[in-house]
């Protein structure tokens, strides 16, 4: 406990940022976004720094740990750490900001006053991110999970579209009544465990004997919290509504991060947990896993609002992870954990440009656009590199997440994999559908002189591209920090991987070394 | 990566060779076959317009470079013993997690070698061609960025050691034939031909994709050697849904029946796409899948049944529309289709067939390669011409596009000795083999090869003879654009007649000794031939009669009798094979429309019942919230009394939930 606190260095350096963006005060302002724009990036440095303090070949085992006392009396505490997962989604958080805070540099114009908020709810934002994948203790997530909220209720309802007000609320309103399911069930959780000064410590509430029918609701309690956030059919409305609103570099961490609190907590919470209620209701969220997978594709085919079309492609994709989480095979899990982390950069890069896209025409509507792909080629091209990305295409990330989810579900319930992967034709449908629309045919009256991407810009779309390039075509860079915490959380529910012909090699070289998992 | 140990034995051919570690530079840098390209591509792609000057030569530099790189390890592999010719090039850990253990890796073999000769021969000669087809094209240089990222992808997709790999090339090529069908892509019509093409592709990938789920879950590994390795404890069902699966696979990516319809459509891509991805490479990759994956074909004979029917249905389906298309591109495309056919179901017949239907890809390669780039100067010089009612006579105005074409068409209806007729002879030999137990096949696939033979003939002389000979039929001023067909450079015209000299030669030459077949041996085994049911000179009589037969009957309606410039009514088969046989019209009735309207009536759903739920379970909330506020009136009493009623309803939640 001597060492750097690195986790808490990672969630207090963007709140400090936020202070001292809303400390600015007179012409000190007009530089709000380069100072939040700065702290985003000593950011990276710091999560570069932390990385190299994780030990990759034991990602399984959460690190960088630092445990408090907090409300001794109530039993909760500051405890924080990462395995593998819980540091790639900081990553994917921290790698966001930045790149978000770019695209937003002229969206105020030059209210410096709005600006200025814009940017410390970014970094608030940030903040409350990496801690909510640090959280170690259940109380302390739970806290997280709304608080979370705060920052994006005021992004959506004060930066957002004409019904920006409607959406904001039912955001809030939808989290929170899953929030408060998700309270009860901590609450009496907490009442089922060791309690203490750290009964709300998460380790000290796993592998509870719990009664099968207690277990059975709390872990309803904590699922449908996350389904919502995820957000799964049939709770998923609330998300087109808010991703039509949004600003879309709020859409970008709505979508690509805070959502995954969802898929992560089912994960990391819900199956070690409740690991025997996690098994007796694995059949029904398979079905509403590939419901999910295939409703929200279809869907998306049917929007005619380009935001309200990119959210209904995520509500397929995390169709995809719910099903890669609970068909319980340690290649389903890694793949969908992977599938988290891929998921953000593409839905990222598809909300950043399509933003762009929005901010030059002045419209959502897919209708309003046509021919632009002579006009702004680079734009066109970043479009379909994050369209063929959402469509799962090998050499772009996503691929190998999808994929590996798809085999590692098959082995397990061949019907839901084989049902689901028709997404995968729906998939190409609602992208090249919309690409077509947008940049292709004759060029629409009024758009001859629309503007290619800036430079700006090109820094906002580059990385997003290269880093799906890079880890689509070398995956074997990301794959070490979810296979560990994959083959741990097989460990914590009790499920063998099913058997091939392959699985006597396979087995022994995969459970090596893994005990008990503490995830 | 986990290499399961072979089970010889249990192979359907037990002389399948066992792979070995590269040897020699030029095997250990095979990897840079698929580098070359693929950087190239993304040099012309990040450097835009400053490349606008040079990019097309580099283009042509990279493509040329994989050649000479493909030739060296092809030596290198001649020379080594018969025994050592199936080579493993390890390249890194690609996708290992949870139970898949999986390195990215090269397989140098007969087989891939002769797809990278054919790839990068042909692609090398159509990029020099496309230099000057192009150039008048502002976004050549783009042009030349998909060509190379296509061949990149086409030689991964034949090099890879395993399912995943070769589905990554496999998925490259259909993302290069999008974007390349789609370069005009400012004409709507290109643009959804080009996600057309993409669709279709992407249901057939499913094959692919639940191929590959079910081999992972039965033999938990996806790399060639361990998947063939474990076929011999794999149960036939098993086998016979690997096998159907990557049919259907191979019939959207080689446009085979029922998924065929998009290939007609991709001529909206430059000339020179046709000419490669639409003719001689890509659309062959079907085949490609099924002779590589022959250990699973020969395991599931229901499969091998269904490799047959698709390739008989397709030939002829092709061959019939193929008749009745004046859009010269699309009658090479039916034409393509219907090839493409033979060469599927050479594959099915198992090892009789494998050899001959490589055989016949590369002769055709070469010769349909060579008409597509003769049928792109024939538009060069006739104003982008398609129709060819308007062409006619231009033997005397293009004659080296006329001589190289003749050649073309000479070898793919099968006149001795050109390369058509060695390749297409022995697939028609093949057919005609007696299956033990079901002669009814001999005989019936038999004479759908037979037929096709002669449909064939007709469709390519009548092609021929509209084009090249009988009178002009050339636009007029009067009708907007006076012609002045003339040859086309050079650069355009060498590439023809090198691909003319294959389609003369190449044939011949690999049959000598049966040089070719004995080449394949290490990857499709060695088989013994038995007599087919009938004797070989009268089924080689059959057909010549047959090929003969319909050259005539083209000559005598297309060559010796004037042709309408507008097209005849024609009967009810002439109309229906004009629109394809109905393909579109069938895929609309059965797919489009009612994926239209499910979509329309889920939107709707969405918005009213899923989304109107919630919604009213808000109203109702806060319509409680009204009347819980009315509640609220000050007495002491109505608290108390709602108090109680609340414990209630508590306590009986809480009771409830024990339950």
């Amino acid at each position: 406990m001597t060492e750097f606190p690195w986790l808490t260095a990672l969630i207090v350096l963007p709140l400090v940022g936020a202070a001292v963006v809303w400390a600015l005060s007179g012409a000190a302002r007009r530089r709000a976004r380069e100072v939040a724009l700065g702290f985003a990036l000593v950011e990276v440095g710091l999560l570069v720094a932390a990385f190299t303090q994780f030990d990759v070949a034991q990602a399984w085992r959460h690190q960088l740990l630092e445990t408090r006392p907090w409300i001794p009396q109530l039993g909760v505490s500051y405890a924080v750490g990462v395995d593998g997962l819980g540091l790639l989604l900081i990553a994917l958080s921290v790698l966001l900001v930045p790149l978000v805070l770019l695209a937003a540099w002229r969206e105020q114009g030059d209210d410096h006053g709005r600006a200025r908020h814009y940017a410390a709810l970014i970094l608030v934002t940030a903040a409350f991110m990496v801690a909510v994948f640090a959280a170690r203790d259940v109380f302390f997530f739970y806290l997280l999970f709304e608080a979370m909220l705060i920052p994006v209720y005021f992004l959506i309802g004060m930066f957002g579209g004409p019904q920006r007000r409607y959406a904001a609320v039912k955001f809030l309103l939808y989290s929170l009544a899953g929030g408060l399911l998700m309270l009860a069930a901590v609450v009496v959780l907490y009442l089922q465990g060791p309690r203490g000064p750290q009964g709300f410590l998460t380790e000290n509430l796993v592998g509870l004997a719990l009664d099968p029918t207690t277990e059975k609701w709390l872990f309803l309690g904590f699922f449908v919290a996350f389904a919502i956030k995820a957000p799964m059919f049939p709770v998923h409305t609330w998300l087109p509504d808010a991703a039509q609103n949004a600003p879309a570099g709020t859409s970008t961490l709505l979508v690509g991060v805070l959502d995954k609190v969802g898929t992560f907590g089912m994960l990391t919470l819900c199956l070690p947990l409740f690991p025997n209620a996690s098994r007796w209701a694995a059949p029904v969220i398979i079905v509403l896993a590939v419901a999910s997978v295939l409703y929200g594709a279809l869907l998306a085919i049917g929007q005619e609002d380009l935001m309200r079309l990119i959210a209904y492609t995520s509500v397929s994709h995390f169709g995809f992870i719910v099903l890669g989480i609970f068909a319980f095979t340690s290649t389903s899990v890694a793949g969908a954990s992977l599938y988290m982390v891929n998921h953000g950069l593409s839905t990222g890069l598809l909300f950043l440009v399509a933003g762009m896209l929005v901010a030059r025409r002045g419209s959502q509507l897919i209708a309003d656009f046509g021919g632009l792909q002579k006009v702004v080629p680079v734009l066109a091209g970043v479009f379909l590199v994050a369209g063929l990305s959402a469509l799962s295409l090998p050499g772009l990330s996503p691929f190998v997440s999808e994929f590996l989810v798809l085999i590692g579900t098959f082995a397990r319930s061949g019907p839901a994999a084989v049902v689901a992967v028709v997404g995968v034709v729906l998939a190409a449908l609602y992208v090249l559908w919309t690409y077509q629309k947008i940049f292709t045919g004759p060029v629409r009256e009024g758009l001859e002189t629309m503007t290619d991407l800036s430079s700006r810009e090109k820094w906002v779309t580059g990385p997003l591209v290269a880093a799906m390039l890079v880890l689509g075509f070398y995956p074997a860079l990301a794959l070490p920090y979810v296979n560990g915490p994959a083959h741990a959380a097989m460990a914590t529910i009790g499920v063998d991987d099913p058997p091939d012909l392959a699985s006597g090699v396979i087995a022994t070289e995969g459970t090596d070394g893994l005990g008990g998992g503490d995830s | 990566m986990s290499v399961h140990t072979l089970t010889a034995a249990r192979l359907p051919f037990a002389d399948l060779a066992v792979p070995v570690a590269p040897s020699g530079p030029w095997q250990e840098s095979a990897w840079l076959l698929v580098a070359v390209p693929l950087v190239s591509a993304a040099v012309l792609l990040l450097a835009g317009r400053r490349s606008d000057r040079w990019g097309h030569w580099l283009g042509v530099a990279a493509s040329a470079a994989s050649f000479v790189i493909g030739a060296l390890i092809l030596v290198s592999l001649l020379q080594a013993p018969v025994g050592e010719r199936v080579v493993e090039v390890d390249l890194f850990d690609w996708i290992s997690a949870g139970q898949l253990t999986l390195a990215a890796g090269l397989r140098l073999d007969p087989l891939s070698l002769t797809f990278v000769m054919l790839v990068t021969f042909v692609g090398s000669l159509i990029h020099v061609y496309s230099v000057a087809y192009m150039d008048a094209d502002v976004d050549r240089r783009r042009f030349f960025a998909y060509l190379n990222l296509f061949v990149a992808a086409m030689l991964l997709l034949v090099l890879a050691d395993s399912f995943v790999l070769l589905f990554m090339g496999w998925e490259g090529v259909g993302l290069a034939s999008y974007l390349l069908i789609g370069f005009w892509n400012h004409r709507t019509e290109y643009a959804v031909a080009a996600k057309k093409a993409f669709i279709a592709n992407r249901v057939g990938d499913l094959g692919l994709l639940i191929a590959m789920m079910a081999m992972f879950a039965t033999v938990g590994a996806l790399d060639f050697t361990s998947v063939f390795g474990a076929v011999g404890s794999m149960d036939t069902s098993t086998a016979t849904i690997i096998g159907l699966a990557l049919l259907l696979a191979a019939c959207g990516k080689s446009a085979q029946f029922p998924l065929q319809s998009w290939l007609g459509d991709a001529m909206a891509g430059p000339t020179p796409v046709s000419a490669l991805i639409h003719a001689a490479t890509m659309v062959t990759a079907g085949v490609y899948l099924v002779v590589r994956s022959a250990p699973i074909y020969e395991a599931a004979p229901d499969a091998q049944l269904a490799v047959v029917v698709v390739g008989a249905i397709t030939l002829l389906f092709g061959a019939i529309v193929g008749c009745a298309k004046d859009d010269i591109k699309k009658a090479l495309a039916a034409s393509t289709m219907s090839q493409i056919g033979y060469m599927m179901l050479a594959a099915g017949l198992g090892p009789v067939g494998y050899a001959f239907a490589i055989f016949h890809l590369v002769t055709h390669g070469f010769f349909k390669a060579g008409m597509f780039l003769g049928a792109g100067s024939v538009m060069h010089g006739m104003n982008d011409q398609v129709d060819m009612r308007r062409f006619g006579g231009l033997a005397r105005y293009m004659k080296i596009t006329w001589v190289t074409f003749g050649l073309g068409w000479l070898a793919i209806i099968g006149v001795p000795p050109f390369s058509g007729f060695f390749s297409k002879d022995k697939i028609i030999e093949a057919a005609f083999m007696p299956v033990a137990g079901a002669e009814w096949r001999a005989w019936l696939f038999g004479s759908v090869v037979l037929i096709g033979a002669g449909l064939t003939a007709f469709y390519m002389s009548r092609l021929f003879f509209m084009t090249f000979h009988g009178e002009k039929r050339w636009t007029t001023a009067a009708e907007g654009a006076e012609q002045h067909p003339h040859e086309s450079p050079r650069l355009m015209t060498w590439p023809m007649v090198v691909l003319a000299v294959g389609s003369v030669a190449l044939g011949g030459l690999l049959s000598i000794g049966g040089v070719f077949t004995t080449w394949l041996e290490p990857v499709v085994g060695h088989t013994e031939h038995a007599d087919p049911v009938l004797p070989i000179p009268v089924i080689m009589a059959s057909t010549l009669v047959l090929v003969l037969l319909g050259a005539f009957l083209a000559w005598r309606q297309y060559a010796a009798s004037t042709v309408p410039q507008v097209a005849p009514a024609g009967s009810a088969l002439t109309r229906a094979a004009r629109r394809d046989l109905y393909q579109d019209e069938v895929n609309d009735a059965v797919l489009v429309g009612p994926g239209a309207y499910l979509t329309r009536s889920l939107v709707y759903g969405d918005r009213q019942v899923v989304d109107g739920a919630v919604v009213g379970v808000a109203h109702v909330t806060v319509g409680i919230a009204e009347r819980v506020r009315k509640l609220q009136n000050g007495y002491v009493r109505s608290y108390a009394a709602t108090m109680l009623a609340g414990a209630v309803v508590l306590l009986v939640v809480v009771l409830v939930t024990r339950i």
